[in-house]
């Protein structure tokens, strides 16, 4: 141990910092956090210091786990909640990286005008995602969104977008899915370039059609690139907190697991820190879980993240 | 290295760009402008709302221009409507430090994981990747009371802080995708010309990773510049004590919908998001591949 200190010194000095930063503020907090779904802390009973307040909360044991998984309605509905969540993921995802792909195979070939394109398609990432959901908070809007309005200029139905019902779901699926497409296309598109073109000739030279190059040269070339962004766009969509609040506010049709955590960490009549992190613990456990059965199929592939 | 792929792309694309028929051309054209569109028109929507008056932003069949005029600008600009001035003041500074702060020390990380193969090294890597995972579910109460002990709940000291946990990690990540793709050639012969690891870092390697570290500034600023959850929640509910994100929600609240106004902050807000992520955006290809290739 000593003999690695001495050889790597310069190397622990530079991690040091983030080491520190990351054990203060993730590592303790999370420790703190795990044993706060243990008691029963809440506005009135944390620990205040510019109130001169000790903390005054007490061990329960199991009781907010036995709460939320009972998925009793009070405590936000888990299991219900969780379906949603992974519905809501799922489509965002698979929508998300089928429209950056399409698109970033098309941005792939020689064209007039390829720059401009690139420009405009990556606008939705430029323009800060609370600008957005504003956006198409308006433009969902049922009486003055524009939205509505080209549908019945289509002679189609003008339905309440953010009302209760699914179609609120709906709706801010169609926002995330436009805010994430950008990231999806220029990862990918970084993808495509790295394929080496000679791949490309030998398989044409070989009379490969070109559904069979897509297929046996291109996906293996973007697997890498591939598993990294999906495995980042669940983690983010699982966890998308502001385009859901700012758009649909708390509407129980959008609630999602993150959501509702934040309802009873801010805006419950007591502030209930307690089912908060709780939440927050459950919400870890299934990505964690989702990431280690993610990383096991790839690595049966032959793939390793 | 991304300049020799795009070189050796180039040939086949001359070859193909003749034998696409017209039809095929008009397609794809056509495919890539309705998406263009698509793309743009939520922002060009909101551009056009906020040149008109609140009460003309909710008619029932809208319209390209209704008395448009600049007065939602005046507005908002002159404080008549929230505090404009001081949310502005308080995400730039609290953007520019998340940052700076960000980008150090992602770098040093980075680059120490990239190059030195020490004990410990992996496990950070995958911690890394893991605290991607973390909800701000299960940290936001904890954060809090780290946060309401150590005097900084409700500062922008605070909240920078907590960009960073967030930020740092992503960025380490990335950037350490990049300097493995700077030959280690140029850290042996700087160590060879007598400079210390800390100067090889710092004089060679460092400006060669220049669209890395541009990618990672833009990364953590954007961060900071559009985050919701936590400030909403760590911030204190002064008025002149929020960022845009949280104050700007002031103009949408139930009993009042003043759109135009919301707009024209909105338009100012975008407008340097939108620069820096431009002033990137040509390193984000590059960045992204290196990160996500390599990663």
């Amino acid at each position: 141990m000593r003999a690695s200190i001495g050889r790597y010194w310069y190397a622990y000095a530079m991690v040091l910092p983030v080491v520190v930063v990351i054990a203060v503020l993730v590592l303790y907090p999370l420790v703190q956090g795990v044993y706060f779904t243990f008691t029963d802390i809440n506005e009135s009973t944390i620990a205040n210091p510019v109130l001169d307040r000790e903390a005054s909360y007490e061990f329960v044991g199991l009781r907010n786990y036995l709460n939320v998984l009972s998925g009793d309605a009070s405590f936000g509905a888990f299991w219900a909640t969780l379906l949603r969540t992974v519905i809501w993921t799922g489509t965002c995802v698979v929508l998300t990286y089928g429209t950056g792909l399409g698109l970033a195979l098309l941005l792939n070939r020689p064209m007039r005008l390829r720059g401009l394109y690139r420009v405009l398609l990556i606008l939705p990432w430029a323009v800060p995602a609370f600008i957005s959901a504003f956006a198409w908070k308006y433009m969902f809007n049922s009486q003055y969104g524009i939205i509505n309005q080209l549908l019945g200029s289509l002679g189609l139905p003008q339905p309440v977008w953010l009302g209760q019902s699914d179609l609120a779901l709906v709706a801010v699926i169609i926002v995330n899915v436009w805010l994430g497409v950008p990231f999806m296309m220029v990862a990918l598109l970084g993808g495509l370039q790295s394929i080496p073109a000679d791949l490309y000739e030998a398989a044409e030279v070989d009379g490969a059609t070109p559904w069979q190059r897509f297929r046996e040269v291109t996906l293996p070339g973007l697997r890498s690139v591939s598993s990294t962004v999906v495995l980042l766009g669940v983690i983010w969509t699982f966890n998308m907190f502001p385009v859901i609040y700012l758009v649909a506010g708390q509407n129980p049709n959008t609630r999602i697991l993150v959501t509702y955590a934040f309802e009873r960490f801010f805006s419950g009549a007591s502030r209930d820190y307690a089912v908060a992190s709780t939440y927050g613990v459950l919400i870890l456990s299934v990505l964690l879980v989702f990431a280690s059965f993610y990383r096991r199929a790839l690595r049966r592939q032959g793939e390793l993240v | 290295m991304t300049m020799t792929l795009q070189a050796t792309a180039k040939p086949v694309v001359a070859a193909k760009r003749g034998q696409r028929s017209r039809a095929a051309s008009f397609g794809l054209h056509a495919v890539l402008v309705v998406a263009s569109v698509i793309a743009v028109f939520p922002v060009f929507w909101v551009l056009v709302t906020s040149f008109k008056p609140d009460e003309r932003a909710i008619e029932p069949s809208p319209q390209l221009v209704n008395n448009s005029s600049l007065d939602n600008y005046v507005d908002v600009v002159s404080g008549a409507e929230g505090s404009f001035g001081y949310w502005f003041a308080n995400s730039v500074l609290i953007a520019l430090l998340t940052t700076v702060i960000a980008v150090f020390l992602s770098a040093t990380t980075g680059y120490a994981v990239s190059r030195f193969r020490f004990p410990g090294s992996r496990p950070l890597l995958v911690s890394f990747l893991v605290v991607q995972m973390f909800p701000f579910a299960v940290l936001i109460v904890p954060l809090f009371n780290v946060l309401l002990a150590l005097g900084l709940q409700g500062t922008s000291i605070g909240l920078v802080l907590v960009y960073c946990t967030t930020a740092v990690p992503f960025c380490t990540y990335m950037l350490k995708g990049y300097f493995d793709t700077i030959p280690t050639d140029i850290d042996e012969s700087g160590r060879v010309d007598g400079l210390s690891p800390f100067g090889v870092f710092w004089r060679l390697v460092l400006p060669l990773a220049r669209p890395g570290l541009a990618v990672t500034a833009f990364y953590a600023f954007l961060t900071a510049w559009g985050e919701v959850a936590f400030a909403s929640a760590f911030l204190s509910a002064e008025d002149t004590s929020k960022t845009l994100a949280v104050g700007l929600q002031v103009f949408v609240q139930q009993n009042r919908v003043e759109w135009g106004h919301l707009a024209a902050a909105s338009i100012l807000v975008a407008i340097p998001a939108v620069i820096v992520f431009y002033l990137v955006q040509r390193f984000l290809v590059a960045g992204l591949a290196a990160g996500a290739v390599k990663g």
